[in-house]
């Protein structure tokens, strides 16, 4: 028996389902919007050297704290002022769109990777393989995330790489109980029992027969986790473990601001707007998603 | 639940408990610097007393004797030497943990007290003016960052309007003998309302933006919970009686609709572990967060160790709590 064959079982149903699926989630006009926004933020981030106004790690001591462009001693072309050493800071946020959303994209296609393959194997095979994961499942959810992430990056040094990493060790423990919990529930179906009993291996059932069923609510959890892991991002850099200077990324802006506030307020208030939309959009785009795909556990 | 369950359920915390202790252990063995180096720092020693050095940290054995004497060491609290402080890293965690705890109960009470009325006041008014802002105030509570909501609090109360204080925990006038390490309660057993009233000024800004993620997941939680009980025969029951709504609502139905809120309240209070360390810096809080964050910088690494294990076994203990709170609230559950 091929793939070939018996791959037509259950992919025309799927399609099907995720078409009325997306009909479903573009009524939804707020969550539709937020999409946007999050697509708005992602060409601003691939487009960055194209759209920001100025180059972001060009100091400029005369340009010290320059007020956003409306505020008395602005300029135009820095319309939303400048930070502690002269740089503009709509540059930077541009820029530091780069690093949130690279973050954010990086450490949940990781974390699903993995929290799907360890998923399903402990789901399918049961026995001693889910025991085994199970127990790392629990020992990682032993830690406050953020402080798991902290320790790491204290172990590891800063670095993009590095960030990744440490959000991603404790990350994939979500994606893989959801994966787990839905293997469980599909693997005794009958059109699994059917491509058992037509002499499919383990591999192909998994891959072929189960994963693609289970997918809906794997991309929701991880659409709205994404959100977090920019939270996480934002926190690790503010307090001074994630990107280094002068790399720019909100949280480091966020803290750069502090020794400014009561000057100039501009400083922090930018970068931290950029996260809380960034991070809004997300979510209510994925409490679309989440509706539309998997409305089983909407409210 | 039976005790036998309870023990189960204990005895089942141990390997977790043993595996959070090993990545603890791992992630400080595995950190580049001898640690050795970074105690010495500056100082000429010679190779002898390098040598013994090496060997009263127990630095030349194999690592997997230095991690059962880890875990022999850590269960009496003996996490070694903190290099900055001169002082034993137990003592220097105990001296930070009072301020750290305050903050969170506080910020806790905090959550509590403003997620129960207006969750219960949402699903009351369901689909009304109220219900909608409560719930886009609860997804901009999940959505900001907390150190950037902190930041924005103090430019405007403590910078704008000068009506709260910028940092600390008390100002240095005010001087309070240290009976538990607790403010709120030193103040009042040293009879100083004064300070008691200061001591909660400063608390404010912290504890908002320490409860702030927490009151927006409460308040779901009520909504929804709440809802789900007014949908009960139950409670139709109550009301075709003749009781008056109030009745139904906060004798009949508000008791068994905090079940869900208790636990995740419970649950989410391990999550305030993590917002310490946030929040204790943007407000200069002299907490054990804050100290974690400055050990990192000072690489003083056994005391960062000793930290990141206690707040993990808080964390496993807390769910654990959180867990036999659910069962004992709610006796369908089965553990």
């Amino acid at each position: 028996m091929t793939d070939a064959a018996l791959a037509p079982t259950s992919a025309p149903a799927a399609d099907s389902l995720f078409r009325r699926n997306l009909r479903e989630f573009r009524r939804n006009r707020l969550a539709v919007a937020s999409a946007l926004v999050v697509l708005l933020f992602v060409v601003m981030a691939v487009a960055a050297p194209l759209i920001a106004p100025q180059d972001p790690n060009a100091t400029d001591l005369f340009r010290r704290l320059q007020p956003p462009a409306w505020i008395e001693g602005g300029d135009w072309a820095f319309p939303l002022g400048c930070d502690g050493l002269g740089r503009d800071i709509l540059s930077r946020i541009i820029y530091g769109a780069r690093i949130s959303i690279f973050i954010g994209i990086a450490v949940i296609l990781l974390a699903t990777g993995v929290g799907i393959l360890a998923g399903l194997a402990a789901g399918y095979f049961r026995g001693w393989v889910d025991v085994v994961i199970g127990r790392i499942v629990d020992i990682l959810l032993g830690f406050p995330y953020l402080i798991f992430a902290i320790g790491l990056m204290a172990m590891m040094g800063p670095g993009l790489v590095n960030i990744v990493l440490a959000l991603a060790y404790k990350e994939w423990v979500i994606p893989c109980r959801v994966v787990r919990g839905e293997t469980l529930a599909v693997r005794e179906l009958e059109y699994v029992e059917a491509a058992r009993a037509l002499g499919a291996g383990p591999r192909h059932i998994m891959w072929r027969e189960i994963l693609p069923n289970i997918l809906s609510p794997v991309i929701v959890v991880s659409t709205i986790r994404m959100a977090n892991v920019i939270i996480l991002e934002a926190s690790l850099s503010f307090l001074g473990l994630g990107v280094q200077p002068p790399t720019a990324s909100w949280g480091s802006m966020v803290s750069d601001g502090r020794a400014f506030i009561l000057e100039s307020w501009w400083v922090s208030t930018f970068p931290g707007l950029a996260i809380l939309l960034l991070v809004l959009a997300i979510n209510v785009a994925s409490q679309g998603l989440r509706d539309a795909f998997d409305p089983r556990f909407s409210e | 639940m039976s005790l036998g369950k309870l023990l189960e359920r204990l005895i089942q915390l141990i390997p977790v408990l043993l595996g959070v202790s090993l990545i603890v252990f791992v992630m400080l063995a595995l950190t580049p610097g001898d640690p050795v180096q970074i105690m010495v720092g500056e100082q000429a020693i010679t190779p002898e007393q390098e040598a013994e050095l090496r060997r009263d940290l127990g630095l030349d054995r194999p690592m997997v004797e230095r991690f059962f004497l880890f875990i022999a060491n850590a269960v009496q609290f003996d996490f070694g030497q903190s290099f900055y402080h001169g002082r034993p890293v137990a003592d220097v965690i105990a001296e930070r943990l009072p301020a750290t705890i305050e903050l969170s109960l506080v910020a806790l009470i905090v959550a509590l007290a403003t997620a129960i009325p207006l969750g219960v006041l949402a699903a009351i008014r369901k689909n009304s003016i109220f219900d909608r802002l409560a719930t886009v105030g609860s997804l901009l509570g999940v959505s900001l960052p907390g150190f950037w909501f902190g930041i924005l609090l103090i430019m405007l109360f403590a910078v704008h309007l000068q009506i709260l204080p910028v940092s600390g925990r008390i100002g240095y006038a005010s001087e309070v003998p240290t009976v538990t390490g607790f403010l709120l309660i030193d103040t009042l057993l040293a009879g100083d309302f004064a300070a008691f009233g200061e001591a909660l000024r400063y608390l404010i800004l912290p504890a908002i933006t320490l409860g702030l993620p927490m009151t927006a997941i409460l308040m779901r939680v009520t909504r929804a919970s709440m809802l789900e009980v007014m949908r009960q025969d139950y409670i139709t029951f109550a009301e075709a009686k003749g009781l008056s709504h109030r009745r139904v609502i906060f004798r009949h139905a508000l008791k068994n609709a905090l079940i869900p809120t208790v636990s995740v309240a419970a649950i989410e209070t391990g999550s305030l572990l993590g917002g310490n360390m946030i929040v204790e810096t943007v407000f200069g809080w002299p907490g054990l967060g804050r100290l974690v964050v400055e050990s990192i910088f000072l690489r003083n690494y056994p005391l960062v160790q000793a930290a990141v294990l206690l707040y993990a076994i808080t964390y496993v203990l807390l769910n654990f709590v959180a867990d036999i709170l659910y069962t004992v609230l709610n006796p369908r559950v089965k553990l």
